[in-house]
């Protein structure tokens, strides 16, 4: 019997190192003669440098060059606009170090390089800039108005982009309905905020002609490409590592101006040079997301069944728009969420601020869809006196009705087209696990009665994953038995050297200890774009998934010229190919690598390969020395994955303060290739979901100063403020690609905002609370209570 | 003595068993001492103001934040990393076994930190709660896990360490 390796829960690959200290984060790279980078960062939310003066810093001890723009070569173009849309009919992006304006604090003014990062520090305090403050622009609500100042003067207008979603007729479903409710939506701006902040190290190899460059990047290959684009280097001439990579969660995938300096000074300069960011560059100068501000309406039959939902959002830019406008379409494109809108009007304006810019941070533009379209369901459930999970079964959409077209474009081009689930089931199950009739009608009536503000939410979701544009693999058994295994994908901590090894080794047989993965390496594989969209399982998975049948299938045809039999005769069991019923004849793969590879030397005295008579070359047409290949996989469309979450949340009305008594995930994401790697993920982004319900916001005062720049002021949930987390699996499995997967990276994320809301606003009923904003806090709380008490 | 008007001092430490004995300026943080000094570079910095935990070492069996003590004040003290932990390679620590086991670390940012607070922590209460547990970490910062899989490892830690002794 082949031995079942996908799907197994089977231990970390990257553990043992990590464990014990010898995992290699850039910032525990040092290089002999390596200089040290700091930046002068802005000051102001919006200025105009009239002068900058650095000769005191030039001359000090241990200074090597401090540059502004006027210095920095090929990186005075501006930065990229990495991904364009017809509707960004305002781009704009930055120059890597600020020419004249600066549009956020934090943005990189001036780069002092240095003997040490403590010298570059020193020197930061002697450089003098003459600052003219211009007006900040902070308020998105004000930004839109017609005498608002502006973010970018020469654009004319703080609106970057204003996009228009329309399926069916909604005008006539809202007239035709029984009831129409509306909301006010807002969630606030929040960060990845990764532990490990970026860094980047750079240095030029004069004897091969190569600039290498680690970097804590999602996207090497694309870092690669700009930089090689940028010096005008040929792509072989720049290589790019990720190594460990301390968390992403989106915010690390961009090129971002330290990205291009650092290697350009290590070009210009001749010697390595390194930069690390420190937490307060970090939180000022890492792009951020979240704010959008929805007015949204519901129209229902008198059974709450939905006729249509009109929603009209800003969504906060920030001071440019280098990753265009991806989070606002995802949040347009998922809004309607597992259910049925027939007609649905979606509208967005995207507005500059002089804020940080803002690009997807893990949910990107998903937790606000869901939390706008389930307050919208819990709305129609309470108007209707209907219950909650009630109102929902009755608007899914149903298992057979998959593909299901939503009617709009998503942010990959294609068709937002869902190509499976089982909502119904889902739901079903989430109400199973948690005894939800129960806990409504004996559990919480029990505790209320006790004084207690205890309330119950559910939402549901669906996830938009595994978009292409296409990611590739390259696998190889060696002569030595290793298979080796690359991908253009790099990690941050989502295990791919376990689960990418965990396909390779069903395929083929082989221990999972045999695989070797490499990622994150230019050198490796040159081909693909990144980790992001939760997509490193769908889409390098099948990458690996279809290079490793190419390999299991060419060993099955040498293997049956060798043994002169038909290739449908032999089965691969125990890392070895073997005739059916006659196991002794057949090779282990180490030996069908020698025998693809006719060698002149004995390297040890066992090579399968003995000299054989003469037949023509050695290498016949068609054959190539290795059991290798080379495979891409180019997804036709995003695999929707789903879920649905409970809790049971209590309400504390004299501190604000809750508590989750339980918490429920029922989640499918197709097939599962390491079940215990999916629940790692889901767990993460639940404990990022419950960030973005009452802890994590980003304060920004009227002057666009950040107010709570440090871990002391912006709050990431401690092992205090996470409970267990209850996960079930239901796998309806991916129709579109080889493995039937589908992405949970950014599955936790994406409901918490609407499942505390639900739930909050349920404990708090006595008090007609009304929840329309996240993250809640406990200010926020005692606010709600006492201005509705 | 100084140079260029920076303060230098000679130390003595023990780290993780052997003494170590260097010149260094007098603001060079235990941290960067530590990762780009002595080349111990499992101590990993996430904030440079004491909250994340990520740089946590055990001071004379005691978790400090190397990141908030300066290399000079370590003089003359027993520093302990993750470096030290594990006896040899094939010998991992309980604790480090209990994480790999339970999957108790996804990018292993933070884990460095964890593992050293949790080494004092069982050390003082060999047979916590899951509570406990969660009080004992609060003080570090996990991005990744959730932190619901590191505490099934400390406390699968718990129960090794006390079948050991």
């Amino acid at each position: 019997m082949p031995t079942r390796i996908f799907g197994e829960p089977i231990k970390r690959a990257e553990d043992p190192r990590l464990l014990t200290g010898r995992g290699r984060f850039v910032d525990d790279i040092d290089l002999p003669g390596q200089l040290h980078v700091a930046f002068l960062r802005s000051p102001h939310a919006h200025a105009r440098a009239r002068s900058i003066d650095a000769s005191a810093a030039r001359a000090m001890d241990g200074v090597v060059a401090v540059w502004t723009y006027a210095d920095i070569g090929p990186c005075q173009r501006r930065m990229p606009l990495l991904i364009p849309h017809p509707d960004l009919t305002h781009p704009y992006t930055r120059f890597a170090l600020a020419r004249d304006e600066v549009n956020h604090v934090g943005e990189p003014v001036v780069m002092v390089i240095a003997e040490s990062r403590y010298l570059a520090e020193d020197a930061l305090e002697a450089i003098v800039v003459d600052w003219e403050e211009l007006p900040p622009v902070v308020d998105i609500e004000a930004a839109v108005r017609p005498d608002a100042p502006l973010v970018h003067e020469e654009l004319g207008t703080n609106v970057a982009a204003h996009y228009v979603g329309i399926v069916g007729d909604p005008d006539r479903a809202f007239a035709a309905a029984a009831h129409v409710f509306r909301e006010r939506l807002v969630i606030e701006r929040s960060a990845s905020m990764p532990i490990e902040p970026r860094a980047v190290l750079a240095s030029w190899d004069d004897t091969s002609g190569v600039l290498h460059v680690w970097d804590t990047t999602q996207a090497p290959i694309v870092i690669r490409n700009a930089l090689a684009a940028l010096f005008g280097l040929a792509p072989t001439q720049v290589h790019v590592v990720a190594p460990d990579v301390g968390g992403g969660f989106g915010g690390k995938i961009m090129v971002y101006p330290e990205e291009v300096l650092v290697p350009y000074a290590a070009l210009a300069l001749r010697r390595p040079v390194k930069w690390t960011e420190d937490r307060f560059e970090h939180f000022v100068g890492t792009n951020h997301e979240r704010l959008q501000i929805h007015d949204a309406e519901i129209a229902v039959d008198t059974e709450g069944r939905i006729l249509g939902v009109r929603d009209r959002f800003l969504h906060d830019a920030g001071a440019y728009t280098p990753y265009g406008i991806i989070v606002p379409i995802i949040t347009a494109c998922q809004l309607p969420g597992p259910y049925k809108v027939a007609n649905y009007h979606v509208e967005f304006r995207a507005v500059y601020s002089n804020t940080v810019p803002v690009s997807p941070y893990r949910g990107a533009g998903r937790p606000h869809a869901c939390f706008v379209m389930e307050r919208l369901m819990d709305r129609v459930a309470d108007e209707l006196g209907l219950d909650r999970a009630e109102v929902r079964q009755r608007n899914f959409i149903q298992p057979d009705e998959f593909p299901y077209d939503v009617g709009l474009i998503f942010q990959d081009g294609a068709p937002t087209r869902y190509d499976s689930g089982n909502y119904p089931a889902m739901l079903d199950r989430l109400l199973q696990e948690m005894d939800y009739h129960r806990l409504a009608s004996e559990e919480l009536p029990r505790l209320r009665a006790e004084g207690r503000y205890v309330g119950l939410g559910i939402a549901c979701y669906v996830e938009g994953t595994g978009i292409g544009p296409y990611e590739g693999a390259h696998v190889r058994v060696e002569p030595t038995g290793h298979v080796y295994v690359a991908t253009g994908m790099p990690q941050q901590g989502q295990a791919h050297r376990t689960v990418l090894a965990q396909i390779v080794a069903e395929e083929l047989q082989v221990p999972v200890e045999t695989v070797h993965v490499i990622e994150g390496d230019t050198a490796h594989f040159e081909f693909g774009s990144g980790t992001y969209a939760s997509r490193s399982a769908v889409v390098a998975g099948s990458a690996v998934s279809l290079a490793a049948r190419s390999v299991r299938e060419q060993g099955l045809r040498l293997a049956a010229e060798e043994l002169e039999v038909d290739p449908a005769d032999l089965l691969v069991e125990d890392g070895r190919v073997f005739v059916r019923g006659a196991p002794e004849r057949g090779f282990t793969w180490a030996q069908l690598a020698q025998l693809a590879n006719p060698l002149r030397y004995a390297y040890a005295g066992d090579l399968a390969v003995r000299p054989r008579p003469w037949s023509g070359p050695a290498l016949p047409p068609g054959r190539q020395p290795a059991l290798e290949a080379t495979e891409y996989y180019s997804p036709p469309h995003a695999t929707w994955a789903s879920g649905a979450v409970g809790a049971v949340i209590e309400v504390d009305p004299a501190t604000g303060l809750l508590q989750f008594h339980r918490l429920w995930v029922v989640h499918d994401c197709g097939k599962v290739i390491n079940p215990m790697v999916v629940e790692g993920q889901i767990h993460g982004g639940i404990a990022q979901g419950i960030g973005g319900a009452f802890y994590e916001r980003l304060h920004y005062d009227q002057n666009g100063q950040l107010l709570n720049a440090s871990f002391m002021d912006f709050l990431i949930p401690t092992a205090m403020e996470i409970p267990r987390i209850e996960v079930s699996h239901i796998e309806t499995p991916s129709p579109l690609n080889p493995l039937g997967v589908k992405g949970v990276g950014e599955a936790g994320a994406i409901p918490l905002p609407a499942l505390v809301a639900a739930a909050v606003e349920d404990a708090l009923r006595p008090f007609q609370v009304h929840v329309t904003h996240m993250p809640l806090s406990p200010d926020e709380l005692l606010r709600l209570i006492h201005r509705e008490a | 003595m100084s140079t260029n008007g920076v303060e230098r001092k000679r130390i003595r430490l023990t780290v993780n068993g052997a003494p170590v004995e260097r010149e260094v300026e007098a603001r060079l943080l235990l941290s960067d001492f530590l990762r780009h000094e002595l080349g111990l570079t499992g101590t990993h910095v996430g904030c440079e103001h004491g909250v994340c935990g990520a740089c946590t070492v055990l001071v004379d069996g005691e978790p400090a934040r190397s990141c908030l003590m300066f290399a000079i004040q370590a003089d003359g003290h027993i520093v302990e990393t993750v470096e030290g932990l594990a006896a040899s390679d094939d010998a991992l620590h309980p604790l480090q076994r209990a994480f790999w086991e339970k999957h108790g670390l996804q990018c292993g940012y933070c884990t460095p930190g964890m593992l050293m607070v949790l080494k004092a922590f069982l050390a003082e209460n060999p047979n916590p709660t899951e509570g406990e547990v969660r009080e004992a970490i609060s003080g570090n910062l996990c991005r990744c896990t959730g932190y619901q899989n590191i505490v099934e490892a400390a406390l699968e830690a718990a129960r090794l360490l006390r079948q050991h002794s």
